[in-house]
């Protein structure tokens, strides 16, 4: 393990350490998380060189541990994000995303005459395909493929 | 289906559908039967359509129930900025069912969320139109006296045409085949032929019109000048897909045209006097296939 890698993940007592988020979503992680109205202590990286992006982000959440439903709401814009649980400055499990059959509140349908885009309403979309990522609405019945993607 | 709402066709089975098509049958041999007296049904169209609401009145008339609402929705409080929401809200405490037209598509779904009564949806924008598809079905099987294994060709614009989309899903319940004719930039979606595909339903796609000598159902649509991005594409194709009575010479007997009308100028007038044009009978069996669908969901029937 690289002296960089081991300075990355170990900064924390206790928490989790989101690791290999693209550098362009680390602002969607945070707001899909709610990080930005919590009162942990967070700290994150961005641009950092990555083996598989151009740039990579890493977050670093104190004495927080996602729900396994709620940590897989990332994969959308994150599919590659590895989690590192950690326990008195150890890490003492790892875990990958996976993306879930259901998204719901997330994402924006991408038609602007679906109804959810001119009344207040929850989204709500089954995923179609998760390799190329297509989301059917369940009102408009429309897919919002990656290209369309954007956050609530 | 009785208490369910009914939002797209989707939401039929197979079985369901024949349901309703037998019950279809059973009104048009005897149109009057005053099955829900007593009933109120709220009938509530947020953008004019006459023809829809038309059929929809004479249906419930024919049924003996009572008809409450509006006919576009400047005459309602949504032009005060009333939400969708409040006013199902309100309405569902009014009314037995309601049948709703709206722009927005997904508008149909979120209303039945919303609603204690059940919603039949008269159509979501450009998403669905589930008794216009019931309507045609009933129009297939009545013709051909069955659904199964026809060949069925459908011509104009097949990307934006929700009808095409709608019945192309229904009727691949009943082993069809598929012959898509259109130009380019009308052609039929990608995510429809992967659909198609994982059914294991063969479909052809062509842009001119041709083998029609194969067809058992001719289902024409529109094609729109303002779908196309070049107004020179349109003049080009305007005249490639409009059927005239010589083109019909061939063709098996029991052949018959179909048309979700108003038609514009895809179906020359010439076809109106052959006996197999069928889309103004179509028209009518709206209201058979709309009394068979509300008594069902009534559980009247
Ligand atoms: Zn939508």
């Amino acid at each position: 393990m690289s002296k960089q890698k081991q300075l990355q993940v170990s900064a924390i007592e206790n928490g989790t350490v989101i690791d290999h988020i693209p550098a362009a979503s680390l602002f969607d992680v945070i707001s899909i998380l709610g990080l930005d109205h919590i009162s942990n202590l967070i700290t994150f990286g961005t641009n950092l060189d990555s083996h598989k992006f151009d740039k990579k982000a890493i977050i670093k959440v104190a004495d927080k541990f996602f729900e396994r439903d709620e940590i897989n709401k990332i994969s959308l814009v994150a599919p590659h994000a590895k989690l590192n649980i950690i326990r008195d400055y150890e890490v003492v499990e790892k875990r990958d995303v996976t993306i879930p059959d259901e998204v719901i509140g997330i994402v924006k349908c991408f038609n602007p005459k679906c109804v959810t885009n001119n009344e207040s309403i929850i989204t709500r979309f089954k995923v179609e395909d998760k390799i190329d990522l297509a989301l059917k609405c369940h009102y408009c019945e429309k897919n919002t493929t990656r290209d369309e993607l954007q956050m609530m | 289906m009785k208490n369910r709402s009914l939002v797209s066709i989707s939401d039929y089975s197979k079985k369901e559908i024949l349901h309703i098509l037998e019950l279809a049958a059973g009104f048009e041999s005897n149109p009057n039967q005053p099955l829900m007296r007593g009933k109120v049904v709220a009938s509530l169209f947020f953008e004019p359509s006459t023809r829809t609401r038309l059929s929809f009145d004479t249906a419930i008339n024919r049924l003996g129930a009572r008809v409450v609402g509006f006919t576009d929705a400047s005459s309602s409080s949504t032009t005060k900025g009333e939400t969708l929401k409040d006013t199902i809200k309100m309405v569902s405490n009014y009314a037995d069912l309601i049948v709703m037209r709206h722009p927005l598509e997904g508008s149909a779904r979120y209303a039945s969320e919303q609603s204690k009564v059940p919603i039949i949806n008269a159509g979501d924008g450009a998403n669905q139109h589930p008794t216009q598809t019931m309507l045609d079905l009933y129009s297939i099987q009545k013709t051909q006296g069955t659904l199964e294994n026809l060949d069925i060709f459908m011509v104009g614009d097949l990307k934006y045409g929700r009808t095409v989309h709608s019945l192309l899903m229904a009727l691949s319940l009943f082993n069809p085949t598929f012959y898509f004719v259109a130009p380019k930039e009308m052609s039929i979606p990608r995510e429809y032929k992967t659909f198609l595909k994982n059914m294991g339903i063969r479909y052809f796609e062509q842009n001119e019109m041709g083998n029609l000598e194969k067809a058992d159902i001719l289902y024409m649509t529109r094609v729109q000048k303002e779908r196309f991005s070049d107004p020179m594409e349109y003049e080009r194709v305007k005249n490639t897909y409009v059927l005239k009575n010589a083109m019909l010479a061939d063709t098996k007997d029991n052949l018959k045209v179909l048309h979700p009308l108003p038609r514009v100028n895809e179906i020359h007038p010439d076809v109106d006097a052959n006996p197999k044009a069928y889309y103004f009978e179509q028209a009518e069996n709206g209201v058979y296939t709309r009394m068979a669908i509300m008594s069902a969901i009534m559980g009247v029937k």
